[in-house]
């Protein structure tokens, strides 16, 4: 192990409850802004949301027609493959099972597609049965573009990389396809109890 | 780690002495890894204000309120502590003697480190032609080496400006307000002397000034640049 | 969300090559721009540094450490010269 720098500590949090922090993370106090390219901004006049790829007909909303469906908040907390998890942060927005809604399809799994071109892919059964949202508040607050505003996706029992930012659209796929960070060795579930961090594990 | 200097209420030097140190060029940096007793790691980049002569190699580590390195290397870090270090990094914003000149150094803000490095290593040398420095802070009590900076103006005909973005109405007579393409036409050696230009400091500070210096009829292969992130480097 | 340069890359990519690294150039693979390592806008804010070209933004290349080894994809650069 490397040597160890006297009295560092770094800004962690000390955990109240261990058994709510997957192995191998931190918790902090703050809300880190990863990225892996420039904010993109896209106005809401242009902004839609859709479902697309192996399905029989796609279906897409306007801003105006998504912020009018039925919406949640949910309070959960969030994993990132970095080792910070947040506890108990405040979301509102669709559930995906909401958005599902009326889609028929024979496929599995799907990918995230973004604004900025980040991709992510995901099994159909993790973005189901109340495991996922497509969210556009945090807090009290409309979603701020640095945390992936106006929308991003909510999946918080997978690492955080999954809940991609800036996110316009799901394409169903019967194939698992890796996204962004899956081609360059992240896992393709990523489920963070079992410390699914990189391909392999 | 031998000994600490207070720069500013901000900064503070630290002076270390690595064992089997193989020297290193102005404009070069280290980064620094910290490991807490459970294995917790946090690292960072920070570059050498010390020139290749002087005695003992120097940081300067501006504290951030919410950083996660510097506040332990500014505040917490005692002589005779070790730190972890992988250097000397870069040959890009590098600057010898034999690069020749005329050079102009841009600074926002911490970027100033890397440049007192440059400086005291042209001190040392040759001091074919004088180098002139831009340098941007918020106030004046944070503009980091100021007495050695003047000093340098005074006995050494370095052409030494500051620009000071927020200090309040008093005593300052200097220059106030963002570095622009008028300050920088204004300072800088005129494009047709083609000066080695360097630009050091935070990305939206490096981002405007390269912009201005290209706006001015600075070509862009004469500018070297570094950028420093949201926490430092 | 700002960028950094090359130079913050420096020191991962020395100890990946084995030599310096930041003045070494590549030639974007999408739109042929040539720059050196040191000047192209680099995301390490991330589970990786994540490095675009400065004209078309597309990704030229992408550093991860797996299991403490730092992978290195180039496949958006055409060319990548060292001095």
């Amino acid at each position: 192990m490397a040597p160890v720098s006297r009295g560092f500590h770094g800004r962690r949090r000390p955990v109240e409850d261990p058994s709510r922090v997957p192995p191998g993370q931190y918790v902090t106090g703050d809300f880190p802004v990863l990225s892996a390219g420039p904010t993109p901004r896209t106005p809401l006049t242009d902004w839609t949301f859709a479902i697309s790829g192996a399905i029989d007909e796609p279906v897409s909303w306007s801003w105006e027609e998504f912020t009018a469906l039925p919406a949640q908040t949910v309070t959960v907390d969030i994993p990132c493959v970095t080792k910070w998890s947040k506890l108990d942060t405040s979301w509102k927005g669709v559930a995906v099972d909401t958005l599902l809604e009326g889609v028929t399809t024979a496929a599995d799994f799907l990918t995230a597609w973004c604004d900025g071109g980040y991709t992510t892919n995901l099994a159909l059964e993790d973005v189901r049965d109340g495991k996922a949202w497509v969210a556009y508040q945090y807090g009290d607050e409309p979603l701020a573009s640095e945390h992936g505003g106006p929308v991003r996706l909510l999946v918080p029992h997978l690492y955080f990389w999954k809940s991609a930012k800036w996110v316009r659209g799901l394409t169903l796929t019967f194939d698992d396809e890796p996204g962004f960070w899956e081609t360059y060795g992240y896992h393709n579930h990523g489920d963070p109890w079992l410390e699914q961090r990189y391909q392999g594990d | 780690m031998r000994d600490v200097i207070d720069e500013t209420p901000r900064c503070r030097s630290i002076v270390l002495d690595p064992p089997a140190w193989p020297g290193h060029r102005a404009g070069q940096h280290l980064d620094v890894r910290l490991t807490a007793e459970d294995g917790y790691q946090a690292q960072r980049s920070y570059s050498i204000a010390s020139a290749p002569e002087d005695d003992g190699l120097v940081l300067t580590v501006e504290r951030l309120d919410d950083g996660e390195v510097s506040p332990y290397l500014a505040d917490e870090l005692r002589p005779g502590d070790e730190l972890e270090m992988r250097g000397p990094i870069g040959g890009y914003f590098v600057w010898e003697d034999s690069d020749g000149g005329p050079v102009m150094l841009v600074a926002g803000g911490s970027g100033i480190v890397p440049f007192r490095a440059m400086l005291r290593h042209w001190a040392a040398g040759d001091r074919a032609v004088a180098p002139r420095l831009l340098y941007s802070s918020r106030t004046a009590v944070d503009l980091i080496y100021r007495e050695e900076l003047m000093h340098l103006a005074d006995s050494d005909g370095v052409d030494v400006r500051f620009t000071l973005t927020r200090e309040p109405p008093g005593a300052w007579t200097g220059h106030r307000g963002r570095v622009d393409r008028h300050l920088l036409a204004d300072v800088s050696w005129p494009p047709e002397d083609r000066p080695l230009v360097f630009v050091c400091g935070p990305s939206a500070f490096v981002e405007t000034v390269a912009q201005g210096l290209v706006d001015t009829g600075h070509q862009p292969s004469r500018i070297r640049t570094e950028r420093f992130g949201p926490t430092g480097t | 969300m700002e960028a950094v340069d090359g130079n913050a890359i420096a020191g991962r990519l020395f100890e990946h090559f084995g030599v310096e690294m930041t003045t070494a150039t590549g030639t974007c693979a999408h739109c042929g721009a040539r720059a050196q390592i040191a000047e192209l806008r680099v995301y390490d804010r991330a589970p990786g540094a994540v490095v675009r070209c400065r004209s078309c933004g597309k990704v030229v290349m992408v550093l991860v450490d797996i299991s403490g080894h730092t992978r290195v994809h180039m496949d958006g650069f055409r060319l990548f010269t060292t001095l």
